[in-house]
């Protein structure tokens, strides 16, 4: 693959590391961190911190666990339980699976279209540096008269306005993650747009960089609605306004209208990137190029699209006009076909294909099938009718921890194994990969599938005791959330020590002939990639 | 070299984003516990705003300087343009927020209380008499009676005020294409002080429908959207005038050049971005 770095690009390349010793290179101590501008030290503070939120949050979720292994009240108060139900969510939705994509944002997107670093590098800095100002706030509220939100991470009036002094923290933490949120996504389009290397079109560009594109502008268009949101909640409980006030002519439903406009889109701002992930993996693996490149770029931009009516499905039990829940139903199902498109696409990349299963291509191909059975428990729940049966029960938790967790977690995990030599410049240990991916997909099928015959069978969310005919599937369900807990252990291994370097080194492709710009410079990458805009020769094009 | 045309441009450290979060967060913790009734928040909130003008201060003057200094290239300038695009269209969905609210008062949740639709027995059992009109203050009174703010009048002077604004700036930014700086000075003056203008008869509106008129944030929906729209729309506005008056004082020192001139420009496109939210909520909110 070092034949598709041309002579100007090698130029470039020497003048990169020539500039590690002036103002260009990395700062010394806690100031490199600090006042970072450097696209791949801020992509690795937010994968950290992601890192330590997956953890606060997955203690969060065997906290509740460990409650229902069996029915009746064990280790927490029922108020506690719902504080941890509601902080989980928020920690995992924003502080772990959102910066996670972001931090490989970072990391990836100038390499892959031969920028030297994101376009606006101090905004970057503050975009990251925001968010552990957000979470000590939200983390605070644990420890408060009152403790912390626990109406549920949508936040629904009137419940939550019945938060102790949490509520204002809860409402400018929200602010604060959407601020972080609006100025990364920015930077993105920013970057990808204008930043690219001019060889590389539109539909050359890398499905990663393509699906974050579109990504970012789902963020810019819906974080600022949830921001109005959340004011609305608190001018009504600290100002006297009435927008979710029947007496004062508002309505409580209005919230969550408003809510789901953002929160729909919202799911695809978690699932794009990791499709986006998948479709530079298994084409590595399968040694074959991306089954239709250009449709899967048709197909991103049609779920975004779609990801903004479709909104109410969240909230067919609620009440709404009967047109309502029909529009809103089939515009649901539309999102089927171009997902249908995805998924038939990988798995006609690997048609034929010279099939290897490294750790990233078994994450990525759990993915493809753990996510598809997501995706088709959400068009069961797209169907009115039967919705009014599922809602608000168990089924709902594991048709979205299916989309979530092997879907979104497991791109994420696909990612890092697949990216991590490029950064380290050594190979992480295979077998252990290999061990790690086993664990971790047993264990999510033994915590989540039996979720979905507790709820058919009317198990309700969001409750920390249950009648005893839901026991078994309940321990089962368990003690799969614990093995897959303590299987994370083995990945943060992994991870420090590919970091300290006790691998073998990795060669500038790492992989066999993968497809890419990242791929045509030295592992580990120079501190700013390219100083010159790059070639991109037939090796590296995509289309 | 680091400049030369096809040779990428990238800023060195910053301590300010870092100082950024610092003010975030005395500002978000000093609102939350004052708020909750802990009268000391109040000063911490204050000091977290002005941590985070010097911030504003500090951050723009560096930019400033490394711009002055010729370090810029043509494709930094592209993404601060891009930049201040995406920040108007996320400002745009922000307000979108508050007039979907509106819409949904007007269309669906006041007609609803009023029994329209499947609401006969809503309307019957919970909140008998109450019908469908607009504006109003829900069934329940809230607030209490208060008149309508009528648009025509001092809404509509605001109106001829803000799009004389805009044109004023247009003329000042043509002014500074052809290199004629006096008219610049002159008519970025006029706009600022016509923005200062607006948000003066704003609170002069704001002290009349809170004395005479009993409308206020607390009554019912109808306050709720109008005070909620027009004050983030009035201080949209004020930040607005207070970047105009720093153009204005950074044209006074000699600044901007006819053919480069971002900042201006960005001020520019914000003030009319201002000035369409405006146009929006004098059709939605004052007059139908």
């Amino acid at each position: 693959m070092g034949s598709a770095v041309t002579d100007a690009h090698g130029h470039g390349q020497a003048q990169a590391i020539g500039h590690g010793h002036d103002e260009h290179g990395p700062a010394k101590g806690v100031r490199r961190w600090l006042y970072a501008t450097n696209h791949k030290d801020i992509g690795t503070m937010y994968l950290v911190f992601s890192c330590l939120m997956f953890f606060i949050g997955g203690s969060m979720a065997l906290v509740i666990r460990s409650e229902l292994f069996t029915p009746g009240l064990q280790f927490v108060a029922p108020n506690v339980f719902n504080q941890m139900t509601t902080m989980h969510a928020l920690v995992m939705v924003f502080g772990a699976v959102m910066p996670a994509f972001v931090g490989l944002a970072n990391w990836m997107i100038p390499m892959m279209i031969g920028a030297p670093d994101m376009a606006l590098p101090r905004m970057n800095n503050w975009s990251f540096w925001i968010l552990p100002v957000a979470f000590s706030i939200l983390l605070s509220t644990l420890f408060m008269p009152g403790g912390a939100p626990a109406g549920g991470w949508t936040m629904y009036p009137p419940l939550v306005l019945q938060t102790g002094d949490a509520f204002p923290f809860l409402i400018f933490s929200v602010h604060l993650m959407g601020l972080s949120s609006i100025m990364g996504a920015i930077n993105v389009i920013v970057t990808i747009i204008n930043m690219r290397t001019a060889e590389m079109s539109l539909l050359k560009m890398p499905m990663f960089v393509w699906t974050w594109l579109i990504t970012a502008y789902l963020l810019i268009a819906v974080m600022p609605v949830l921001a109005g949101a959340v004011t609305m909640l608190l001018t009504d409980q600290f100002f006297g306004t009435s927008f979710f006030l029947a007496a004062g002519g508002g309505d409580p439903v209005m919230f969550q209208h408003i809510f789901w406009f953002f929160g729909h889109p919202e799911v695809y701002i978690m699932i794009l990137p990791a499709f986006g992930v998948v479709s530079e993996i298994i084409p590595t693996f399968a040694r074959k190029p991306l089954f239709g490149h250009d449709s899967m770029v048709y197909a991103a931009s049609s779920i975004a699209f779609l990801s903004f009516i479709v909104w109410a499905h969240h909230m067919f039990t609620v009440g709404m006009p009967l047109t309502g829940q029909l529009f809103f139903m089939f515009a649901t199902m539309l999102i089927a076909v171009p997902t249908g498109v995805k998924v038939f696409n990988w798995t006609a990349t690997m048609w034929k294909g010279a099939m290897t299963f490294e750790t990233p291509m078994l994450f990525s191909l759990a993915f493809l099938f753990l996510f598809t059975i997501g995706g088709f428990s959400g068009l069961m729940l797209a169907v009115v009718s039967s919705d009014i049966q599922y809602h608000d029960s168990y089924f709902v938790v594991a048709h979205f921890h299916y989309v979530l967790v092997p879907g979104s977690i497991f791109g994420i995990m696909a990612a890092v194994y697949y990216w991590l030599p490029k950064w380290t410049g050594h190979m992480y240990n295979e077998r252990l990969g290999q061990v790690h991916f086993w664990l971790s997909a047993i264990f999510v099928n033994v915590t989540f599938f039996p979720m979905h015959f507790l709820g058919l069978a009317g198990m309700p969310r969001r409750i920390p005791d249950y009648s005893t005919q839901f026991t078994d599937f309940n321990s089962i369900a368990s003690i799969g959330a614990i093995g897959f807990g303590i299987s994370q252990f083995l990945f943060i291994y992994i991870v420090v020590q590919c970091v300290r370097k006790q691998g073998a080194k990795a060669s500038a492709a790492v992989w066999e002939n993968p497809k890419g710009l990242e791929w045509t410079v030295p592992s580990p990458a120079p501190y700013h990639t390219f100083n010159e805009p790059p070639h991109v020769t037939a090796g590296a094009a995509f289309s | 070299m680091a400049h030369a045309a096809n040779h990428y441009y990238v800023p060195h450290h910053s301590h300010w984003p870092v100082v950024g979060s610092v003010g975030l967060l005395l500002l978000m913790v000093g609102v939350s516990t004052w708020l909750n009734g802990a009268d000391p928040g109040f000063w911490v909130m204050l000091s977290g705003f002005g941590v985070l003008v010097c911030m504003l201060f500090g951050w723009f003057g560096n930019v400033i300087s490394e711009s002055i200094d010729g370090k810029f290239n043509q494709q930094v300038d592209m993404s601060f343009r891009m930049g201040m695009f995406w920040f108007i269209f996320s400002e745009v969905m922000f307000f979108s927020a508050f007039f979907g609210a509106l819409f949904y008062a007007r269309n669906m949740s006041v007609p609803w209380l009023g029994g329209s639709s499947n609401n006969f027995f809503t309307n019957l059992l919970l909140w008998t008499g109450f019908e469908n009109t607009w504006p109003t203050n829900g069934p329940g009174d809230v607030g209490g009676d208060f008149i309508k703010m009528e648009p025509f009048g001092l809404p509509l002077i605001n109106t001829a005020i803000l799009l004389s604004s805009s044109v004023t700036l247009t003329i000042a930014h043509h002014a500074l294409q052809t290199g004629h700086r006096g008219f610049v000075k002159l008519f970025l003056a006029t706009t600022f002080i016509l923005g200062f203008i607006f948000v003066f008869l704003q609170a002069q509106e704001y002290v009349h429908a809170y004395h005479e008129m009993n409308l206020k944030l607390t009554s019912g929906i109808y306050g709720s959207t109008f005070f909620m729209l027009t004050g983030f729309h009035g201080m949209h506005v004020t930040i607005g005038a207070i970047m105009l008056t720093i153009i204005w004082l950074r044209v006074m020192k000699g600044h901007f050049a006819p053919n480069s001139h971002f900042a201006f420009e960005a001020t520019a496109w914000y003030w009319h971005f201002v000035d369409v939210v405006w146009l929006a909520l004098y059709v939605f909110v004052y007059w139908m």
